[in-house]
């Protein structure tokens, strides 16, 4: 958790993530910032996200994210 | 009777197909017949108030109510300027202080920004206004002292000192590259746009002015689903959208996440894109992937209208070869000039120069901006004819392809966004505590960084710089610095800050 904590700290550092749960709904994230946490997640998790996962459900907080990383790295 | 009005390719279409669709979000459906009536209202109660020959800023969220501000104000004799809630207050401070308007229109959703802005203007909510009787006989009068000369919109561009710099583009120049848009492209009745872009630049002119000159459709497409892509296609297919005008980023972004094998956009025939480098590995997955569409790479200023050339893709490309701007569209040339004004050798590099009706009437309120692009074609002396410098190199290829080659100045472009460097270092600037500041594109990961030095954090001048700067012009990262590097001659070390910006994590 850490580790994507950090990832989407370096896109927005002036975001508290640990609280923050509607990074889509409230537009703080962006579709750049989207693909950038598809790249940097793929690159330091070895977790490559499917187009399918890719809903405002899983992107809505770093819980949720994290979630799918796990779930996804289980398979 | 030749046009000479933008506002007769609204009329005919509705008189022709009063009940189709001309704009919608998905949610609302507005018939070309209701954009018609709305706009009539709009000009009528605009011109009632006294309002001509100025602009009118409309603040409204991305809505097809938009298209009836826009069309209203033309409507009145005035000029739209398209303000939009994603905006940073303070740069649309700028635009109000360059403007003066005396009139903003607003929707409900942004009266909270309207209110905190300062200005000697009045506030017209939409759903106020937008059933105003209207009088045919007034907007008649107006309509006979109108020339085609006359401004219809403004649209912000990035300035090199921080300041966003108004075009102004009149009724002749538009309707040129309407009818000549559409030639080259082949759009139809049957078009379904798919809108990508935000409507305060001039790329949603692509989508507007054919929709209301052919009697096509335009779906604004709401912006969340550019996250989402699958979620994007599943919209695509569902309004059969068959014509998209995007930026590469947009594309790419369907075709690098795995979308295209898994929800294929099934109605697809004609792909506009542009602005920027198309990687060609997710070029060739679109290509793969819509066999029947047809690919065009657009290339052109704001300060000529919009698009002025167009490469229609019907040949493979070498590998590393980039794809070609083309030629450009019929009733505009392209000139490569040297440094001296000269044309360029052939097969050589020059600036490229536009000539043409496209050629819009320059920056609003600002003649010594205007007067540094906007020349007298300087391979003609005998006669007034201004032409464009646009400061992008070109050169022509082997087949005779007008080819994009870099940038004369710091300028660059970004998710499909023309940005100056200059500016975000203007506001980096501002910021107190900052003493330098040095902005540098990283091209390979598509990412601003910026350099600065004094005693504060990123985390803080991040923030700071939000209320300043459109997201897209936002540093992926702020660096601070101790001392930034030199140059020999003690000038700033751009070159050096690239390298250092490519190293550097996110």
């Amino acid at each position: 958790m850490d580790k994507l904590i950090e990832i989407l700290k370096e896109i927005h550092p002036d975001v508290d993530f640990e609280t923050e749960n509607a990074l889509v709904d409230d537009g703080i994230l962006d579709s750049l910032d989207i693909v950038t946490l598809i790249t940097e997640i793929n690159d330091r998790f070895d977790v490559s996200i499917p187009a399918e996962e890719i809903i405002p459900e899983n992107f809505n907080s770093a819980a949720a994210l994290y979630d799918l990383i796990t779930r996804l790295d289980e398979d | 009777m030749y046009l000479t009005n933008i506002l007769e390719y609204l009329e005919k279409t509705a008189r022709e197909l009063p009940d189709k669709t001309a704009f919608s979000d998905g949610d609302e459906f507005k018939s070309f017949n209701v954009l018609l009536n709305e706009s009539k209202s709009i000009g009528t109660f605009l011109a009632s108030e006294g309002y001509y020959k100025e602009p009118v800023v409309i603040f409204m969220n991305k809505h097809p109510d938009c298209l009836s501000a826009f069309f209203g104000v033309i409507y009145s004799g005035c000029f739209y300027v398209a303000i939009d809630s994603e905006m940073p207050q303070k740069r649309i401070e700028l635009i109000f202080e360059k403007l003066s308007p005396g009139a903003v229109i607003y929707d409900s959703k942004n009266a909270d920004r309207v209110n905190l802005l300062s200005g000697n203007f009045h506030k017209y909510l939409f759903d106020d206004i937008r059933e105003s009787v209207s009088d045919d006989k007034l907007l008649g009068e107006i309509r006979k002292k109108q020339i085609d000369t006359d401004p219809i919109y403004i649209v912000f561009t990035s300035g090199s000192t921080g300041v966003p710099k108004g075009v102004a583009a009149c009724h002749r120049s538009v309707i040129d590259y309407t009818e000549t848009l559409c030639e080259a492209v082949g759009f139809d009745r049957e078009t379904v746009f798919g809108n990508q872009t935000p409507l305060y630049f001039d790329a949603p002119l692509k989508e507007i002015m054919p929709t209301i000159k052919l009697g096509a459709t335009t779906f604004f497409i709401p912006k969340q689903l550019f996250m989402f892509p699958i979620k994007l296609c599943d919209y695509l297919n569902k309004y059969r959208i068959n014509t998209v005008c995007w930026v590469v980023s947009a594309l790419t972004m369907i075709s690098s996440l795995g979308a295209l094998e898994k929800n294929p956009p099934v109605y697809l025939r004609l792909i506009c894109f542009g602005s920027e480098v198309f990687p060609i590995k997710q070029y060739e997955l679109w290509r793969k992937t819509c066999v029947n569409a047809r690919f065009f790479n657009l290339y052109g200023p704001t300060e000529a209208t919009g698009m002025s050339c167009y490469w229609e893709a019907c040949r493979e490309l070498e590998p590393g070869e980039p794809i070609p701007i083309g030629k450009p569209f019929r009733n505009t040339e392209i000139m490569l000039l040297d440094e001296n004004g000269r044309e360029a050798e052939p097969g050589g590099e020059g600036e490229i120069c536009i000539r043409g009706t496209c050629v819009t009437l320059g920056y609003y309120n600002d003649s010594e901006k205007t007067s540094e692009v906007f020349v007298q074609n300087p391979l003609n002396r005998a006669y007034s004819e201004l032409i464009y410098r646009t400061g992008d190199i070109g050169k022509i290829n082997k087949h005779g392809e007008l080819v994009f080659v870099s940038r004369k100045d710091s300028q660059i472009k970004h998710m499909g966004h023309r940005i100056e460097l200059g500016e975000i270092e203007s506001s980096i600037l501002t910021c107190e505590g900052v003493r330098q500041a040095c902005c540098v594109y990283d091209a390979e990961k598509k990412r601003i960084i910026s350099f600065y030095t004094g005693n504060l954090t990123p985390e803080v001048l991040t923030k700071y710089l939000r209320d300043f700067l459109p997201r897209y012009m936002l540093p992926a990262k702020c660096v601070n610095l101790e001392i930034l590097p030199l140059t020999a001659n003690g000038k700033l070390d751009r070159r050096k800050m690239s390298e250092d910006a490519r190293n550097i994590e996110v």
